[in-house]
């Protein structure tokens, strides 16, 4: 079965920002057709798509399948199952797994996996330093022959900026992209929550803004000096914004992104000591969540990813600070952003570029758009849907989220990875 | 309305989370936190305090309000003065009582919190006192708690020591009278790490306290610290100026090696309580301090054993605040209809 025809579906094309009513032909994992149909095409399937909306699949930025290392929490398997069923066909696995992403072997390990799994397909940032410890340079061009998109020290420290800065310009030298998600480890470490009001009547430690805007300046200066090309991941701050649209202004060729949740939970989610809002970077002030929110508006912010981090039961069940940070996200990204359109923050072609091209364009990866001769990654969904969130009845084996019992319009019905139908609703 | 998210309709309350302290019927179940607290309430724990006071000043210091019920002092931090008063007042209540340090113990054999409780609870007690490092504990150990268990917060991380507040709210009282209305009460010290602090400002904003004021040095003084109803002092002797109440705080050695502070001797220079300073408080100002006391670091012998000092009333104090708070919990009738909020 190679060959898929989606029928009468309305086509929304974030890259051209056309919508119309038409069909897709697929064939041997790509596009062949739009709209008229090729000669002699005879589909071994059909999707009758009336009335849902036909999208390309969504890419996300950053999320942690938790193999290999902690397989009690989720594996590669349950996760890219859960993927398919949320409408994402591309997504980006962090190298703080255990062993860390440091070698060919574990990403060879992974991309088996994940193509044995069969249905998200996984890409892989490989570790900036030898095993994330901020110490010695990866081998970043090794890593990156093995198939890695990207380097990156996900949140560990890299305490010595000259270690920072040749690995930057070692990272240039090969033209490996250098995913930053920017955390002065001093400032942060031993938080739990935004060092504002809501830490304070807790008593929970606070983590300040500083934490993410010395780190984001620390590196855009290196960036300066070495010609890195960089991303900056998983924004909280409205000054952290504000430094990365200036960096822009001044013509770096810098992106960056924010985590779904960022955009509706600020630091009050946490309420009385609520342990799914326990995340990192933390949630921060009403004001800062708004300007992350304008971020979208002016491109200042190219991405919303997931940032899932699936935990056990156990992991959300202590004590505030005891417990540990992270929410599973997968399952709620589209929804959340189909939200940001409800809430007239964005039009509904930003919202899906936010999640779809432009994740594609930053991870320097074939995905993202709808047009022949492309990868047939599609993401199917009704607009009208209404339902509700049930931790019980998601896909991801981290039922960690915020969003239980929230109401959301619109849902998946089909997601087509490489012109194979993986996922029906 | 699809749309809509279920969200908390107070930000500051939020859903009913704050109140599982209270039962269906609006009295004391647990006792977490001043904060979402009334005013009626706190007054009904002083006025029950006031009348075991008597019962503590009599021969005979024991009242059979309590007999048959089990009560766990679960210190996982350790106490001796706090686990005390608490093992006295479950007795002249005539409690059965068990203490259990676990500073040491499960914890670092790898038992999580939930085991420890389960665990604990199948022993069929009461009522547990709790104690933890952790801002947050009690909460959660009130939420995953059999219902029939009552938990009472004996100081969890920064964040509640409501017990404490609430003797030094009765502390106040005995001194100052029922209107706390033209107060000026200055609280001197740690603010960052004191969950004595946060506490005692919550009960005295409730009791509407006339002027609040914390005075500290910047680096231990919490973000936004003004949010909670109180106004800033960097300056001693500006902000005890004109106060009725001055309670002083503890400071941890371990201060200095955080970098809060370069040394005691400096901060005593600057932030030390000395009858010389004690000046430019009205004359008949009182000084608290929730102890243990160091002397001449954030304290002079003479203002801790002077006068104005009515730090060891406040331990006396806390025994009739704590049998108060026991006998309100674990006293109340059964509830009409058994539809808790956890």
């Amino acid at each position: 079965m190679n060959r898929l025809l989606v029928s009468n579906g309305l086509i929304l094309d974030p890259v051209t920002q056309s919508v119309k009513t038409s069909n897709v032909y697929i064939a041997d994992g790509n596009i062949i057709a739009i709209d008229h149909e090729p000669v002699g095409f005879e589909a071994d399937l059909s999707i009758d798509a009336t009335g849902l909306i036909i999208s390309p699949g969504l890419v996300d930025l950053s999320a942690r399948l938790r193999e290999p290392g902690l397989e009690f929490k989720a594996d590669i398997h349950s996760e890219v199952t859960a993927a398919a069923s949320a409408g994402i066909t591309t997504l980006c696995c962090p190298p703080d797994t255990d062993p860390v992403i440091d070698e060919p072997a574990v990403v060879e390990l992974i991309h088996r996996k994940a193509v044995n799994a069969s249905h998200t397909k996984v890409v892989t940032l490989g570790a900036l330093t030898r095993g994330l410890e901020g110490n010695l340079l990866s081998e970043m061009a090794t890593l990156k022959a093995a198939g890695c998109v990207g380097v990156s020290n996900s949140r560990r420290p890299v305490a010595n900026t000259l270690i920072l800065r040749r690995a930057y310009s070692y990272a240039a030298n090969f033209g490996i992209t250098v995913f930053i998600e920017p955390d002065e480890h001093w400032l942060s470490t031993g938080g739990c929550a935004h060092d504002g009001k809501v830490a304070t009547r807790l008593g929970l430690q606070g983590i300040p803004v500083s934490a993410e805007t010395v780190a984001i300046s620390r590196a855009l200066e290196l960036i300066l000096e070495t010609g890195a090309r960089a991303h900056f991941g998983r924004l909280s701050s409205a000054h952290g914004v504000e430094l990365i649209r200036r960096a822009k202004e001044q013509g770096m060729t810098i992106t960056a992104d924010v985590s779904a949740h960022q955009l509706f939970l600020s630091e009050m989610d946490i309420n009385s000591f609520n342990s799914m809002c326990h995340v990192l970077p933390p949630l921060r002030s009403q004001r800062d969540m708004e300007a992350l929110r304008e971020a979208l508006k002016d491109g200042v912010i190219d991405a919303i990813c997931s940032d899932h981090q699936p935990h056990e039961p156990d992991a959300k069940q202590a004590p505030f600070a005891s417990t540990q940070a992270g929410i599973s996200s997968l399952e709620t990204l589209l929804p959340l952003t189909l939200r940001l359109v409800h809430e007239q923050v964005v039009p509904t072609y930003t919202a899906l570029s936010l999640v779809s091209t432009q994740p594609a364009a930053i991870l320097g990866i074939d995905a993202g758009v709808l047009a022949t001769n492309r990868p047939a990654d599609i993401c199917i969904y009704d607009p009208e849907q209404d339902w509700q969130l049930d931790t019980s009845t998601m896909l991801s084996r981290g039922k960690n989220t915020p969003f239980e019992g929230w109401n959301f319009q619109g849902k998946v019905r089909h997601t087509i990875i490489d012109g194979r139908l993986v996922y029906t609703a | 309305m699809s749309n809509k998210p279920t969200r908390p309709t107070d930000p500051l309350i939020g859903n009913d989370s704050w109140n599982i302290q209270l039962d269906s019927n609006g009295r004391l179940k647990h006792f977490l936190t001043i904060e979402g607290l009334g005013s009626d309430m706190l007054t009904s724990i002083l006025d029950t305090a006031e009348s075991f006071a008597n019962v503590n000043e009599q021969r005979v210091k024991k009242v059979p309000l309590l007999r048959g019920k089990t009560i766990v002092n679960l210190f996982f931090e350790a106490s001796t003065r706090t686990r005390t008063t608490f093992e006295l007042a479950a007795k002249r209540l005539s409690a059965d009582i068990l203490n259990i340090n676990i500073s040491t113990s499960a914890t670092t054999k790898g038992e999580s919190l939930l085991d420890t409780l389960q665990n604990l609870q199948a022993m069929l007690c009461d009522m547990f006192i709790v104690r933890h490092s952790d801002s947050g504990a009690a909460h959660f150990i009130a939420g995953n708690v059999a219902p029939h268990i009552s938990v009472i917060n004996a100081g969890d991380g920064r964040h509640a020591h409501p017990t404490q507040a609430m003797l030094d709210m009765f502390t106040i009282r005995r001194n100052k009278g029922r209107d706390f209305g033209g107060l000026r009460v200055a609280i001197v010290g740690d603010l960052l790490h004191s969950r004595v602090a946060r506490s005692q400002i919550h009960a005295l904003n409730i009791l509407n306290t006339g002027d609040v004021r914390v005075i500290a040095p910047k680096t231990l003084l919490p973000t936004d610290v003004e949010d909670m109803g109180v106004s800033i002092y960097n300056d001693l002797e500006a902000g005890i100026k004109d106060a009725d109440v001055i309670i002083m705080l503890r400071l941890q050695k371990e201060r200095m090696q955080g970098a809060f502070l370069p040394s005691e001797h400096e901060y005593y220079s600057q932030y030390g309580l000395t009858e010389d300073r004690l000046r430019v408080a009205r004359d008949d100002a009182i000084v608290m301090h929730p102890g243990p006391i160091n002397r001449g670091v954030e304290i002079e012998s003479r203002v801790a054993d002077g006068v104005r000092s009515v730090i060891l009333d406040q331990v006396t104090y806390g025994i009739s605040v704590r049998m108060a708070v026991m006998s309100m919990v674990l006293g109340r009738e059964p509830e009409q209809n058994a539809t808790e909020t956890n």
